[in-house]
């Protein structure tokens, strides 16, 4: 498989990274290199073989539903760009 | 999901269009807020409410390095859910992360689960009815499949003009996703559906079913055909968050689609938003941007395992839910089917009224509950939960009508006592003198003054005896209500010398 | 003072306690060294002179009182990669700009409960992506090592570069580092120093920057064998933040050092040998087996027939977990923002302005190969390739293989801005092939030096445990260290 320019924009509009015609120019060209050496896991038999999900089989750890984080809106905001009031602040959002 | 058609169409529930009738298909996609102290993957508080990012962990937050710790009530939740849902328990599911960008997902993805969700397929049964004939319907409804995934934070868009203000209080909290088939066919089944939903969760204590606090959402996917036809295409309404808008929503959304099929035109699938001012939905502006949300298990997390002894000691411990209450009460207390569905229908009814009805005839509890209790909480604008009678007091003043202290006529005099002023049943009774007169002798001497002052009236009753009921209230009248009313019929009759 | 920077951490452990100097003069002696160093080296991004001589000081105070801690008054260098509270936490990327967290990651947490003392923090390649530490925004590091009689300068190798070349040019005296597919044991087998990555689940990675969450261990470089075992009793721990740490008491490492390899098997693994490797590497590789069949093991032949896949599994895996992981950098919450005439605009800008060439590569590959209608063919494929991976080292072990030797890098320190290597990706990624099957697979992979090639470039051989069994490693890794000795680079910073 190897991916043309116009799926190389849609790829980075997916990943929100703006890129000029010269970036994705060149990214094609990374991309389709990689794509092009990862081909070679098609020679692998994995019929019946589960993927892996965890690599050390282990039970997964719980919590207590107990109340032990929060009230430090001051440590959320601490390095935010834009807040106000301990909001949050982005270009407006229209739906 | 592969769609399967279960339903046979019933011309009841057509929808008559220009060119011949049209059937509504529906299925809900339901966000329940499950009920819990922290979040789904941090220690921060579910709490509703507080101040801006007070309810946020350095999770919540996704700052850089934080990691996700699964709340084991949260699990539990959503097992017992899903038993009440008698629904299929997956003893391993799989947490995926849904990938997109907004302001208010700080991870830039949801944890949320995909291929192996934690309940697979169960069924609700909805009861329609009754109808003139007082018969029920009941329907099954079956469930997809119900899956724990992480709440967004808020976007607030009227502080600013040009900007929005994000705050991530409900970032993380856990919800339960559950996933109708599109078994419903009106939207009167969708709203029973949602009504009967809701009312699981609650006698479960899994979430707390408050729609106007966002507690419970529904995502509505309608589509419409010919009777027995192909499913057609469907528009998904969004985030709907109550049952009455929800019926709005499908009677719309159904009539838009048809007017659009009987014009030649055919139906883009699609997001929708109903706006409720207006009674309509409208088409959602952001959805050119067509998702991808490259899902794949998240990395952070291991796969959620239990056995079959975790479920068991769940499943034991769950309450009775309305279905099996309701069948009780019509088998052990002879309820009708009606009146075993009313006092089912809310968990808090259902309690009330088990208070009130235990050592004591169901059936007459029953008709207090529901007539005189609810009816005057109906008037009052209030809700089960902010009754002034409690059901000690309704069963104190059921006690006093058993034992014949007071007469139903009184009782109900005392009720709306007890629900405007407040006070023990039978203390009032004793303090006002509303005890019931069974003394024979005091009866006879009113009813002896009655016959004596009202020579004419004898006269009219003796030539037409059915006017006796007459004296009968004048007796009443002067006794103020206290005489026992079985006793005054049988003593007017006999000193007048009606026959019985 | 110059000399007290080389000593070991067992050694300045030794004179710490017996109050012969004190951590004040200890760490004294690096920052200078770090003054003198960094213009030259680029090790260091941020150095914290008053944070370590305040720690210095709390240090001699417990060593006064007999309160020392297992690392008290030992000068580390950190790499930025590890939230440090109130410090520059950046993974070398622009993208974090300005950013100082509000908490501190368990690991480094762990090391300042035994009484550490924080230098500063390391460069690497921005979100640990890469082989070389090229791709740091602050700039690439310079390897001590250079080439007999050549001042061309040469990578330290990657991501942990920094860490890597600190470590070897006695500007801390060990130091915290990652791996992903080989970002502990490619730079220290580059710079003539120890690294090892433990199995998964050992070290916490709760305050790590994130890269591939299910690849991610944290490790120690260090100088010699004894001062990893040392950092990494410290390092590892059980902690309920992090769902994928393990719950097993940590040995003490330091006890394994200079036990007898008698009776155990190593296992030599066909597919390493792999095509147009330098003939240097293959007789390092003859000299290691001798070494270990000298100190008594057993060597076998094995079979990993997977090996080869695992580099292509990994350039899905990869970068599928990290265009998640970063998805969270876009201009919201901390770090960089650049506005934008929307918010999906003030994304694209951040993120277009934030990441550098090798990370937005990643980020693409990843968002590409999980995207619609690709998911099964490459990174369902690859966890079913991963699952091989792993069975063929449990087949190994199950035949009773206690550790596996490798080559640890298929070269040398190459040259920094090397044209052939910034043409072709794919190029650069090939220097992980020897370590990466061993994050696949979640296992343990010691690097250690093992000799010279013929340019007078530091080499290192690689030893691959079960799960949870570093202190083979240790043992095994000591022994080679034993006969090959250890290898400082000539000074010329
Ligand atoms: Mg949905
Ligand atoms: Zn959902």
């Amino acid at each position: 498989m190897s991916v043309d320019l116009a799926t190389v924009k849609r790829v980075a509009h997916l990943a929100r990274i703006a890129v000029s015609e010269d970036d994705a120019n060149r990214m094609t060209g990374e991309l389709n290199a990689i794509l092009g050496f990862v081909e070679q896991l098609g020679e692998v038999d994995v019929t019946g073989v589960e993927p892996m999900t965890s690599v050390t089989p282990m039970a997964m750890k719980k919590r207590e539903d107990i109340v032990t984080d929060g009230s430090k809106a001051d440590d959320i905001v601490a390095n935010a760009p834009n807040s106000d009031r301990n909001f949050f602040l982005v270009p407006k959002v229209v739906e | 999901m592969t769609l399967v058609d279960v339903r046979t169409p019933d011309p009841k529930r057509f929808i008559p269009g220009a060119t011949g009738d049209w059937e509504v298909i529906v299925g809900l996609e339901v966000h329940a807020q499950v009920t819990s102290h922290s979040k789904l993957f941090s220690g921060a508080s579910t709490t509703f409410g507080n101040a801006a990012n007070a309810n946020v962990s350095l999770v919540d937050a996704a700052m850089p390095g934080m990691l996700p710790v699964i709340n084991e009530e949260c699990v539990r939740q959503a097992v017992r859910t899903g038993l009440g849902l008698k629904a299929q328990i997956n003893h391993r599911s799989i947490f995926d992360r849904k990938n997109y960008f907004y302001p208010d997902l700080p991870q830039g993805y949801q944890i949320s689960q995909f291929k192996d969700p934690i309940v697979g397929e169960g069924t609700i049964v909805i009861s329609l009815g009754p109808d003139r004939q007082g018969h029920f319907e009941d329907i099954e409804i079956g469930i997809e499949r119900l899956h724990l995934e992480q709440d967004a934070g808020k976007s607030m868009h009227d502080q600013h003009p040009t900007m929005s203000y994000v705050d991530l209080n409900r970032s993380g909290v856990a919800l339960m996703e559950i996933v109708s088939k599109p078994d419903m066919r009106s939207s009167d089944e969708a709203k029973a559906y949602m009504t009967k939903l809701r009312s699981i969760v609650r006698y479960l204590g899994t979430c707390d079913g408050n729609m106007d606090e966002g507690s419970m959402r529904a995502d509505v996917n309608v589509s419409v055909r010919r009777p027995g036809a192909e499913f057609g295409t469907r528009c998904e309404i969004k985030n709907v968050n109550s049952i009455r808008f929800i019926g709005q929503a499908i009677e719309y959304e159904a009539r838009r689609q048809i007017a659009i099929l009987e014009d030649g035109g055919k139906i883009d699938q699609e997001t929708r938003l109903f706006d409720p001012h207006k009674g309509e939905t409208r088409s959602m502006r952001s959805k050119e941007d067509a998702h991808d949300y490259r899902y794949f298990p998240d990395p952070d997390l291991l796969p959620l395992e239990f056995d079959e002894a975790f479920v068991e000691a769940l499943r034991v411990d769950l309450p009775e839910l309305p279905d099996d209450k309701k069948e009780r009460f019509v088998r052990d207390l002879g309820l009708s089917i009606y009146d075993a569905s009313v006092l089912v229908s809310e968990k808090a009814i259902a309690d009330y009224f088990e208070v009130v009805s235990a050592g004591r005839d169901g059936k007459a509890a029953a008709n207090w509950v529901i007539n005189d209790l609810l009816g005057a909480l109906n008037k009052a604008g209030k809700g089960i939960e902010e009754t002034p009678v409690s059901p000690a007091q309704l069963g104190g003043i059921l006690d006093l009508i058993k034992s014949e202290v007071i007469s139903g006529k009184l009782a109900k005099e005392l009720f709306e006592i007890v629900f405007n002023e407040g006070g023990d049943p039978a203390e009032i009774v004793e303090a006002r003198g509303m005890k019931q007169v069974t003394d024979t002798g005091a009866i006879e001497k009113a009813v002896d003054e009655i016959i004596a002052a009202n020579p004419d009236q004898v006269e009219k009753v003796k030539a037409k005896p059915s006017l006796a009921g007459w004296f009968v209230g004048q007796v009443m009248k002067s006794t103020g209500g206290k005489a026992n009313p079985q006793a005054v019929q049988a003593l007017v009759k006999a000193k007048l010398g009606l026959e019985d | 003072m110059t000399e007290l920077t080389h000593l070991t951490i067992a050694e300045a452990r030794d004179r710490l306690t017996a109050r012969d100097i004190t951590a004040v003069e200890l760490t004294d002696a690096y920052l200078s060294a770090i003054d003198a160093a960094n213009g030259a080296l680029n090790a260091y991004v941020t150095v914290t002179p008053e944070k370590a001589r305040a720690m210095a000081k709390a240090s001699d105070e417990r060593l006064a009182a007999g309160k020392a801690g297992a690392l008290e008054g030992i000068p580390l260098g950190i790499k930025d990669l590890f939230g440090t509270e109130g410090v520059h936490t950046q993974a070398c990327s622009h993208i974090l700009d300005g950013f100082a967290p509000r908490y501190e990651s368990t690991v480094t947490q762990n090391l300042w409960n035994d009484g550490a003392v924080m230098l500063g923090k390391l460069n690497m390649d921005e979100f640990a992506m890469g082989s070389s530490n090229e791709s740091s925004y602050y700039g690439p590091v310079k390897n001590p090592w250079r080439a007999t009689g050549s001042d061309a300068d040469r990578v330290p190798g990657g991501s942990s570069g920094g860490s890597a070349a600190a470590v070897a040019a006695f500007l801390c005296a060990g130091a915290t580092a990652t791996d992903t597919g080989g970002s502990i044991r490619q730079p220290a087998a580059f710079t003539g120093t120890v690294g090892i990555k433990p199995t998964y689940g050992r070290c916490s990675r709760w305050g790590i920057v994130a890269f591939a969450s299910s690849l991610d261990q944290a490790g120690p470089i260090a100088r010699d064998v004894r001062d990893a075992a040392i950092l990494l009793k410290s390092m590892a721990s059980v902690d309920a933040k992090d769902t994928t740490s393990v719950n097993l008491p940590v040995p003490d490492y330091e006890k394994a050092i200079g036990q007898s390899l008698k009776g155990m098997k190593i296992g030599i693994p066909a597919e390493y040998r792999v095509e147009g490797m330098p003939e240097e590497i293959e007789a390092l590789w003859r000299q290691g087996i001798a070494w270990l069949k000298d100190a008594g093991a057993e060597i076998v032949d094995i079979s990993l027939p997977h090996t080869k896949y695992a580099l292509p599994a990994y350039y899905i895996v990869a970068p599928a977990e990290a265009s998640s992981n970063l998805a969270r950098y876009d201009g919201v919450r901390y770090g960089l923002r650049v506005d934008g005439k929307d918010i999906a605009d003030m994304y694209e800008q951040t993120r277009a302005a934030g990441f550098g060439q090798e990370v937005k590569r990643r980020i693409m590959i990843g968002t590409y190969v999980l995207s619609a209608g690709y998911y099964d063919a490459y990174y369902l494929r690859a966890q079913k390739v991963r699952t091989l991976i792993k069975r063929d080292f449990e087949t190994a072990f199950h035949a009773g293989v206690d550790a596996i030797l490798t080559p640890a890098t298929p070269s040398s320190a190459f040259g920094i801005a090397d044209q052939e290597l910034a043409a072709d990706p794919v190029k650069m990624y090939l220097n992980d092939i020897f370590t990466v099957t061993v994050n696949m697979a979640g296992l343990p992979g010691i690097a250690v030096p093992a000799g010279l090639d013929a340019k007078g470039l530091p080499l290192g051989l690689q030893l691959i445990g079960k799960p949870f069994e570093e202190e083979t490693l240790f043992k095994t890794a000591h022994v080679i260290e034993q006969a090959a000795g250890r290898f400082t680079p000539p000074k010329w910073w």
